[in-house]
């Protein structure tokens, strides 16, 4: 660097200290300054509390007091857990029904609004409502929905359908099977919009092209719009996915925090919660069945991901 | 177009095709298409109303009749609602920490994104790691333990507890980093020229170029605490501290004998985001858009 006639740009120099003048020292400290306050949240809310959780995870730890090394000896208790059993089984089973539901009825509702006129854009902004409520919300009104006096068994009698009221709360499995319903319910009009995005580049020749040739409306869709959407779907059953690992919300709600008869419902998340809050709280143990979701989830990621990849191949 | 519709009118040559919305719709198709938008209609909207009709009937009408419309409407289960639990205490609360949230997702995210996107610095793979932890560490996983750390600051059972573990979400640092990132680098190069430094960079140019974004971090943020359950119900002991979707919920529990009242407070919850929602839904929309597809 020649420094005569050098204008007024100093390039910085990084990592040499000793000619280092003020200014440069303030340059370098200034991104710092902007990203300090994320950065705090950042690590004492998440980066901190996982690195604990995995330390606690080798400890007895209480709510109240513990906090011995105890080696694996969580790990080995949850794998002989039928109560951690349940939870994963009931989690996947969630994951397995609502994902694909999620993949494919928001893409079908998107092409059913997608056409750009005046009217559809009412009918894409009520059908966004369920996504703006909290699920407690939802969760009570499907709540009453379900009762063995509400208005879907009823109108379920007046059809015929069924010839006394079925325990859509009460019986577990039915409790969680009205929990993944919930969960499409609330969930349609969020992925409805992310594949509305992605329909806009699919090209309209290839659909006038296919009309021409005489395809069926359904024939277009499986041969133009899902090829067209493909990677979306794949992002679609992502995110539902990692979404219903957490399932908590549905399940509390409607079993008016039970999880079904003898909490034969339950979820990971939920017996994560019974398991490691309040004053009983065996934060060791809880803190083992935690890591085992976030195995769970990652695994599942990068999994997915990898499949994505040698399917795009 | 009032010309009589020809059945086959996609046979037609290649100069129809300008015009495709005219030339695709069959009348079946319309009157198919138009079915299952009401359909859908009642479905995704119908349970709303029901529970609003539900909440506006009066104790000697039946729940259970047909009739979506109430026959003697009556306020008397928001009421109800009120005597029962502190309901305006808890939607001063769900606002406080909503309106709370949006803010500190707007300062700390847009400081922090603008460090990601346009300060040079070293140690940044540090910083993206950090921030990259955020968003692939569930927060249910770390719960218990983020519970023990709000335990060691003396922030259990406190609105602060509720908002800080939220202030500053990946996606907002994420949304904020791109959209600084898409804004024309001259400006910012001829003010670093005349001598602006990086504060004044930020906040006199860069910021006043985003508020897009700025609005959609912020909506987001708002609604995402103004919804959320698990964490208000983890942190949260004393009945007055509630945010509306845990105080709800208790209301359901000891209520659960009288849906009028639980449909009341249903309403009470849902009905100021329902009215943020369509009074902004453009930036709800982009915010799916960008969130989604990069998040």
């Amino acid at each position: 660097m020649t420094v005569a006639g050098a204008v007024g740009r100093t390039p910085v120099r990084p990592g040499r200290p000793k000619d280092e003048d003020p200014v440069t020292r303030r340059l370098r400290l200034t991104p710092w300054l902007f990203l300090a306050p994320a950065l705090i949240v950042a690590v004492v809310f998440h980066v901190w509390p996982f690195l604990n959780t995995v330390v606690l995870s080798f400890t007895d730890a209480r709510a109240l007091g513990g906090g011995t090394f105890v080696g694996g000896d969580n790990y080995v208790r949850l794998a002989q857990d039928p109560s951690f059993w349940l939870a994963t089984r009931n989690t996947l089973v969630y994951v397995a029904v609502v994902v694909p539901l999620l993949v494919l009825l928001p893409l079908l509702l998107a092409v059913l609004v997608q056409p750009q006129i005046r009217a559809m854009g009412f009918f894409r902004s009520v059908y966004y409502s369920p996504v703006v409520a909290s699920m407690v919300v939802v969760g009570l009104i499907w709540t009453w929905m379900l009762a063995s006096d509400g208005v879907v068994n009823q109108v379920l009698e007046a059809m015929r359908v069924i010839d006394g009221p079925l325990p859509f709360l009460t019986d577990s499995t039915l409790l969680l099977v009205s929990c993944m319903l919930v969960t499409v319910w609330k969930g349609l009009g969020y992925y409805m919009v992310v594949y509305l995005a992605a329909l806009g580049n699919v090209s309209k020749e290839y659909h006038e092209a296919a009309q021409v040739d005489g395809a069926s409306p359904a024939r277009r869709f499986w041969s133009v719009t899902v090829p067209g959407v493909r990677a979306t779907m794949f992002l679609v059953g992502l995110l539902s996915a990692i979404a219903a690992m957490k399932v908590f919300a549905e399940v509390y709600v409607m079993s008016y925090g039970s999880a079904g008869p003898g909490g034969q419902a339950r979820t990971l998340v939920y017996t994560i919660r019974e398991v490691g809050l309040g004053l009983g709280g065996e934060i060791g143990y809880a803190s083992a069945m935690s890591l085992a979701l976030f195995v769970l989830t990652i695994g599942f990621s990068a999994g997915y991901l990898r499949a994505q990849r040698a399917e795009a191949r | 177009m009032t010309t009589t519709l020809v059945p086959d009118r996609t046979t037609r040559p290649a100069p129809q095709s300008l015009r495709p919305d005219r030339s695709k719709h069959t009348r079946a198709g319309l009157v198919l298409r138009y079915t299952l938008l009401a359909l859908m209609l009642v479905l995704l909207v119908g349970p709303f109303l029901w529970q609003l009709s539900t909440s506006l009937k009066g104790a000697g009408e039946s729940i259970y009749s047909a009739s979506p419309v109430p026959s003697q409407p009556t306020l008397d289960n928001y009421r109800t609602v009120a005597e029962t639990i502190p309901v305006f205490r808890y939607v001063g609360n769900s606002l406080l920490v909503a309106s709370a949230s949006a803010v500190l997702n707007v300062v700390l995210g847009s400081m922090a994104g603008y460090a990601l996107a346009r300060l040079p610095f070293r140690g940044r793979a540090a910083a993206d790691l950090t921030f990259l932890a955020t968003i692939v560490i569930p927060f249910e996983v770390i719960m218990v333990s983020v519970f023990l750390t709000m335990r060691s600051i003396g922030l259990v059972d406190s609105l602060a507890g509720v908002v800080l573990p939220a202030a500053a979400s990946g996606l907002s640092i994420v949304l904020m980093r791109t959209a600084f990132l898409g804004l024309p680098r001259e400006t910012e190069e001829a003010a670093k020229l005349d001598g602006a430094n990086a504060w004044q960079r930020y906040r006199h140019i860069a910021m006043p170029s985003v508020k897009g974004t700025l609005t959609v971090v912020a909506i987001f943020a708002f609604v995402f605490a103004w919804d959320d359950f698990l964490w208000p119900l983890v942190i949260l002991k004393n009945p007055d501290n509630y945010t509306l979707t845990v105080g709800i919920q208790y209301l359901s529990g000891t209520f659960s004998a009288n849906q009028r009242v639980i449909a009341a407070g249903t309403m009470i919850a849902v009905i100021p985001l329902l009215a943020l929602f369509f009074s902004l839904q453009r930036w709800f929309f982009r915010g799916v858009g960008e969130g989604g597809i990069k998040g």
